[in-house]
């Protein structure tokens, strides 16, 4: 039946994969996005950049320290988060008492500065990143080749959202966290350490960009600009989703992606701008967003 | 004192040209009017915009068009660029007012972003090399635009135009009704103005203004590119006007004089390759330590002078 209308299985389902990849990066980013903008109540900006940052800090590992893909998994959230926490600590930390819009404002600052002076070290076209030896390969599963990478993308991607899923909804801090979302000051009135817990939030939200960053390495090319363009489908991403659930952004991620991928099949053209038009159409039928709160 | 600033502004327009390449000051004045625009937004109505580049862009690829392809006369080019980022701008405003504050921000970014995919693929504008060869013609069938000192001073007549209505539009009750949705918005609708109609209204205006400085600059460069309707130029406009003054009538044009005389600076020197990176650090600086820009501060410092 796909042949008839010139479309062979193969080409579908490898392009439901690509969606599938990208759909759970939309998720893991959006993720971090709501975690920040929870607390800070900011839109941080910086999070492509710092998404790229995880792939670069996984690139130069591997180049100068010899540390493998396994290594940079854990290794980069980790050095990149500690950026995050640095930038909240001396920046963001001032701007918690202005208009919200100056955080997007500073962070947008903050990603040209990263991009901008990445791109002479690195190139704009990018240097590419090795699939780690035991993912290589792939297994036929008769109507389709999977390649073991791009399932453990999904795989990792999912593991880490539910991880933080249970971390937030079911734990001590992420109790405070969401107590926090809800009333720093009366948090504080209580004698959590609320500074502490939005430094926290910030970093672990970055690691999270950074994180999807490493994911991402061997399937693009590790470049200066790689989350510059992909930031903006993510703001659309939370825009249809609203940042009020988890469940809600790991959901419209995933499914976002997959629409991507369906339209890359049968209408090429229209997949650059095939989310951007669902925004639009949210905004007109539901402007609260799929899971937000009106 | 609002008299001696125009006055002053004049003579500067006047006489500049004498002193400075008039190319150079044509793309000041560009971007000065674009960030005027962009000003009556963000400054007088409290919206940030984040895609106003597509209306600047779209603007720039419509009145190159019209002047290149269907042979439209200086005036009608421009004029049909700017009304046509008009109604782009109702139709992005229609879908972004229904989210308030940093929602409407990404609204207005992602569906900038759609235009800006939609130019990339479009045939009419020629892709990644943009349309070029936009002829200038004439103005009023008499004046040749070739001549830049010509095109400098009809650029300069058009600023001005531009520079005044959005004083008007400021000082106007309608700009007292913008001021009002920006300071409290649940206040101005209990007082019974329909504040989505206001906000619309001042979108609309701002995407026009940002059009007709899009479509002069199409002109006087002869090109209309990707880069008129990328976010990077969304950002820089916003760049412009915090760093002269947000909600400050003579602030964007500051901040846009500042933000082109660096760029042609550093393009010359060996920090060609790091301009977005200086850019990047006055918006960090801008943001943390001098929010109400250049003039905002001096006016403060006016202020306390007189106290």
């Amino acid at each position: 039946m796909m042949e008839l209308i010139g479309i062979s299985p193969q080409v579908l389902l490898g392009q439901l994969l690509l969606g599938l990849i990208n759909g759970s990066l939309y998720a893991v980013l959006s993720l971090g996005l709501a975690i920040i903008f929870g607390l800070l109540n900011i839109v941080n900006f910086t999070h492509g950049a710092q998404y790229m940052l995880g792939a670069v800090a996984a690139w130069a590992g591997l180049k100068f320290l010899g540390l493998n893909y396994w290594w940079a998994l854990i290794l980069s959230p980790v050095v990149v988060g500690a950026i995050g926490v640095l930038i909240e600590k001396t920046m963001l930390k001032r701007l918690a008492h202005v208009d919200h819009l100056y955080g997007l404002l500073l962070t947008f600052g903050l990603a040209l500065i990263f991009e901008g002076s990445l791109v002479h070290w690195l190139g704009v076209s990018g240097q590419p990143y090795p699939v780690p030896p035991e993912l290589r390969g792939g297994v036929n599963l008769g109507f389709m080749f999977l390649p073991w990478y791009r399932g453990w993308v999904v795989v990792a991607s999912l593991t880490v959202c539910l991880l933080t899923w249970f971390l937030i909804e079911r734990t001590k801090i992420g109790a405070y966290l969401r107590a926090g979302t809800e009333n720093p000051a009366l948090l504080k009135a209580f004698g959590v350490n609320v500074p502490l817990l939005v430094s926290l939030a910030y970093g672990y939200g970055v690691a999270l960009a950074a994180f999807s960053g490493v994911l991402a390495a061997p399937i693009f090319q590790v470049s200066p600009l790689m989350g510059s363009n992909l930031i903006i489908v993510v703001f659309a991403v939370v825009v249809i989703g609203g940042m009020g659930s988890i469940t809600g952004s790991i959901f419209t991620g995933l499914m976002m992606g997959v629409i991507e991928g369906l339209t890359k099949v049968f209408w090429p053209e229209a997949s650059a701008t095939v989310i951007f038009v669902i925004m639009a159409i949210v905004l007109l039928v539901r402007p609260a967003g799929l899971f937000g709160r009106a | 004192m609002n008299r001696n600033v125009l006055i002053g502004l004049v003579a500067i327009l006047l006489v500049a040209p004498f002193f400075l390449y008039p190319v150079f000051l044509m793309k000041v004045l560009c971007f000065a009017l674009f960030a005027c625009a962009f000003n009556l937004l963000l400054g007088y109505t409290g919206l940030l915009s984040f895609g106003h580049a597509a209306f600047f862009g779209a603007s720039a690829y419509v009145t190159g068009h019209a002047a290149k392809e269907w042979g439209l006369p200086f005036e009608l080019a421009v004029l049909t660029g700017a009304l046509t980022a008009a109604l782009l701008g109702a139709a992005v405003a229609r879908l972004a007012i229904r989210r308030q504050g940093i929602y409407f921000a990404m609204v207005t970014l992602a569906l900038a972003q759609m235009v800006y995919f939609f130019f990339l693929q479009a045939r009419f504008t020629g892709g990644e090399n943009g349309l070029q060869g936009v002829p200038r013609g004439y103005f009023l069938g008499v004046v040749d635009l070739n001549d830049n000192m010509a095109l400098y001073y009809v650029v300069a007549a058009i600023f001005l135009a531009g520079y005044l209505g959005v004083a008007r539009v400021v000082n106007s009750p309608f700009g007292q009704i913008l001021k009002a949705v920006r300071e409290n918005e649940p206040r101005a609708i209990s007082l019974g103005y329909d504040t989505d109609r206001v906000k619309q209204t001042a979108f609309i205006l701002s995407a026009g203004l940002a059009g007709l400085a899009g479509g002069v600059k199409a002109i006087v460069f002869q090109l209309a590119s990707l880069t008129d309707a990328h976010w990077h130029q969304s950002g820089e406009v916003v760049l412009m006007t915090l760093l002269g003054g947000v909600g400050t009538l003579l602030g964007p044009v500051v901040g846009a004089t500042v933000v082109v005389t660096l760029q042609n600076r550093l393009s010359e020197g060996a920090l060609n390759a790091y301009v977005p990176v200086v850019l990047g650090a006055i918006f960090v600086v801008c943001v943390l330590a001098f929010r109400r820009g250049v003039v905002g501060e001096a006016l403060a410092f006016l202020k306390r002078g007189k106290e």
